[in-house]
């Protein structure tokens, strides 16, 4: 995909639940290779805008640039059938989404996931975090161009998030473009290469970690300031950059980074 | 479809504790059921108290009938516990070795000889309400059997008497003449005498003893009848509106299988839904699946439904077939039928196993969906069963719609038709099962809207 063309491209998505606007006019775009992270409070939209997504929800206005047949879909909790061995459990979803070679596809992920020696344990063996890499492997079996992640770290030990993260970080650099959502402001730091922050609905700023730090930063020494879409860069945080604790190259903190989230949303009646 | 439903075979195939029971449960429960239906109540113990010296004949018509003989008819309807006496019968119905006492007091033979005195039987038993009802109504009925023996006992004794006066001879009675004539043969005798008798007042009394002879004979005849009548006012004259009279063991048979069925069809697909819910597979299998037209990315709703229908109808057409054909080595069942019975089975099985998918698209556990599947089927089976006019009009007819939206009424009344020929007929019960397939496959459809 030419950089010009977006992966994935989002525009004026809304969803309305009777009364209540659960998404509005909510718009962006997302590059191959791309950690997208979607952050805010809870009631902000998150998981409505991954299910719009992932074609679970219709929205009430606004399109998807891709099918959810190419929207690979990892939800929250583990989507996977726990008397079924994980070998089991890839074969099938692969049969199901009608994978040219099942066979392959499953080594394939065996092999990415590095749970072939777990390959013939039942599930309701397998270790939390361990699931969650299966969980994801089931949503990259068709090698989609786009992967939509629910809080994908949620209920796993820091071990086990650091193991999943270095995983997903590998899928983003082969070129699969990555959205995630997530509560944890933290990882948004250390593993986004953009943050789209979003609540009640609305898309209150898009763009590199570093630009939010520093929008919120002006926020609080300058007063209230900056406002949706506060642009796109270039710079990847976190990731290469970031260590386990957080902290970045450039000397930003991932405690930092979440005073700022909060400051950022105190600013706007938000928290 | 096929890798689904290989998937649900494979998690059966490794919950083996789980099958084990969702065939043997039901199946010792539709046999329970099958049993209470066929059998009758089994025979109360009850202790017999004969007071009565041994050898005491009762002088009834003029026939003689010995107590021990009556006692033995009074008695056949309840397991007789001989007892010497009252005291010792009281101590059994207080230990719960029997029921219940009847003494037979020692001066019944006289009663019943004297014409005059009621005879009487004392009946001893424990206060508790089902026991006295059982009692009672066993030996209420055992007495009134007994009664209509000595009845008609006396009517057949009666009837020789009046026969014996018709026809002429000897009546056996100490200080009767012999060879005695009889009425019927009077009349043609005075015929013949008053053909010979001049006009005059002699021959009109023997004509006006003539007409009374025959009327006499010609109801003589009739008072049989009459005596037959008095010995049993009431003859039941049974006389079958449609259909074909259904032996009560057959029934239960069918009664057996179609709860087998429902069990095994219900619980397994309401489970195999809630199962994909629970492990929170549905919005991955369906997504995608949004608007009129849409196809799921993995499979759609009505594949995913068609799936959970088809495994649990035949699992449950399978069991519910071993079922009927297996009985049929004991209990005779038409095997030309067979043909019919697999109709019946295999629509009963899609409606039991369409509404299953309709109670696992609202449930979101498994456990739950088996509970509400359970809870569901009992009152299901009993309504079915209830018969009309054993309760008020208006409940039956409650009772009548619930049964009606359902599938075990149309399943029993389909498996009744196929396997025992009865009414309505198997066409309009099919009919039935396959509307409800519809419609709760419908259900279903509208229950699979929600994902999470």
């Amino acid at each position: 995909m030419s950089p010009a063309t977006p992966a994935l491209s989002v525009s004026g998505l809304s969803m309305r639940y009777g009364e209540r606007e659960a998404l509005r006019d909510v718009s962006f775009e997302a590059d191959a290779g791309e950690l997208v992270a979607v952050v805010g409070p809870n009631g902000a939209g998150k998981t409505t805008l991954l299910s719009i997504l992932a074609g679970i929800q219709r929205p009430s206005a606004g399109s998807v640039s891709r099918t959810p047949r190419e929207v690979g879909w990892v939800p929250q909790q583990p989507a996977l059938y726990s008397k079924l061995s994980v070998a089991e459990n890839l074969a099938l979803f692969a049969r199901l989404e009608r994978v040219a070679d099942p066979g392959a596809a499953v080594e394939r992920m065996l092999e990415q996931t590095g749970l072939r020696e777990r390959a013939s344990d039942q599930l309701s063996r397998l270790s939390g975090g361990n699931r969650q890499r299966v969980n994801v492997a089931i949503g990259l079996l068709s090698r989609p161009p786009v992967l939509a992640l629910d809080e994908p770290s949620t209920a796993l030990d820091p071990g086990q998030r650091e193991r999943l993260w270095s995983f997903i970080r590998d899928l983003a650099a082969e070129g699969t473009s990555v959205v995630f959502s997530t509560h944890d402001v933290g990882e948004v730091w250390r593993y986004a290469s953009r943050a789209l922050v979003l609540a009640a609905g609305r898309l209150l700023f898009d763009g590199t970690p570093a630009e939010f730090l520093a929008e919120a930063r002006g926020e609080r020494q300058g007063g209230a300031g900056g406002g949706p879409g506060g642009g796109r860069g270039g710079e990847r945080l976190g990731g290469e950059e970031g260590d386990a604790d957080g902290d970045s190259a450039g000397g930003h903190g991932g405690g930092d980074f979440e005073d700022a989230f909060v400051s950022f949303l105190r600013a706007r009646g938000e928290r | 479809m096929i890798s689904l439903l290989r998937k649900d075979l494979l998690i059966l195939r490794r919950s083996r504790l789980m099958v084990a029971l969702l065939v043997v449960y039901p199946v010792a429960i539709a046999l329970l059921i099958g049993l209470a239906l066929s059998r009758g109540p089994s025979k109360p113990r009850v202790a017999v108290v004969n007071e009565t010296t041994p050898g005491a004949r009762v002088e009834v018509g003029g026939r003689s009938v010995d107590v021990s003989a009556y006692a033995t008819q009074l008695f056949n309807q309840v397991e007789a516990v001989p007892t010497a006496t009252r005291t010792q019968a009281a101590a059994k119905i207080q230990s719960g070795d029997v029921l219940a006492a009847v003494v037979i007091p020692h001066d019944i033979a006289a009663r019943l000889s004297s014409d005059v005195s009621q005879a009487h039987l004392e009946v001893l038993y424990n206060g508790d309400a089902l026991e006295q009802s059982l009692v009672q109504s066993t030996l209420d009925s055992a007495l009134a059997q007994a009664n209509l023996g000595f009845s008609e006992q006396i009517q057949h004794a009666a009837a020789q008497a009046i026969g014996l006066l018709l026809k002429g001879g000897n009546l056996g009675v100490l200080g009767a003449p012999a060879n005695l004539v009889g009425l019927s043969q009077i009349p043609s005798l005075l015929r013949r005498v008053i053909a010979h008798q001049p006009p005059g007042p002699d021959r009109a009394a023997l004509e006006r003893t003539l007409a009374f002879a025959t009327f006499a004979a010609e109801n003589l005849t009739l008072s049989k009848t009459v005596l037959q009548t008095i010995s049993q006012p009431i003859a039941v004259h049974t006389k079958l509106l449609h259909g074909r009279r259904t032996p009560l063991n057959t029934f239960a048979v069918v009664v057996a299988v179609a709860v087998s069925e429902m069990f095994i069809g219900l619980l397994l697909a309401a489970g195999a839904v809630a199962l994909e819910r629970e492990e929170h597979v549905l919005a991955r299998l369906l997504r995608g699946g949004i608007g009129a037209r849409a196809r799921g990315v993995l499979v759609s709703r009505n594949a995913l439904l068609a799936e959970k229908v088809l495994l649990a109808a035949v699992c449950s057409f399978v069991v519910a077939f071993a079922m009927l054909a297996g009985i049929g080595a004991f209990v005779h069942l038409d095997s030309s039928r067979v043909p019919l019975w697999l109709a019946a089975l295999v629509l009963a099985a899609l409606a039991f196993a369409a509404l299953g998918v309709s109670i696992g698209a609202l449930a979101r556990e498994v456990r739950a969906a088996s509970l509400l599947a359970f809870l569901l089927s009992l009152p299901l089976a009993f309504l079915a069963l209830v018969p009309s006019g054993s309760v008020g009009h208006g409940l039956y007819d409650a009772i009548s719609a619930v049964s009606f939206v359902f599938p075990f009424k149309a399943a029993l009344q389909a498996l009744d038709a196929a396997v025992n020929q009865s009414s309505p007929g198997l066409p309009i019960s099919l009919a039935h099962l396959a509307a409800l397939v519809v419609l709760f496959a419908a259900l279903a459809r509208v229950g699979l809207r929600r994902l999470d």
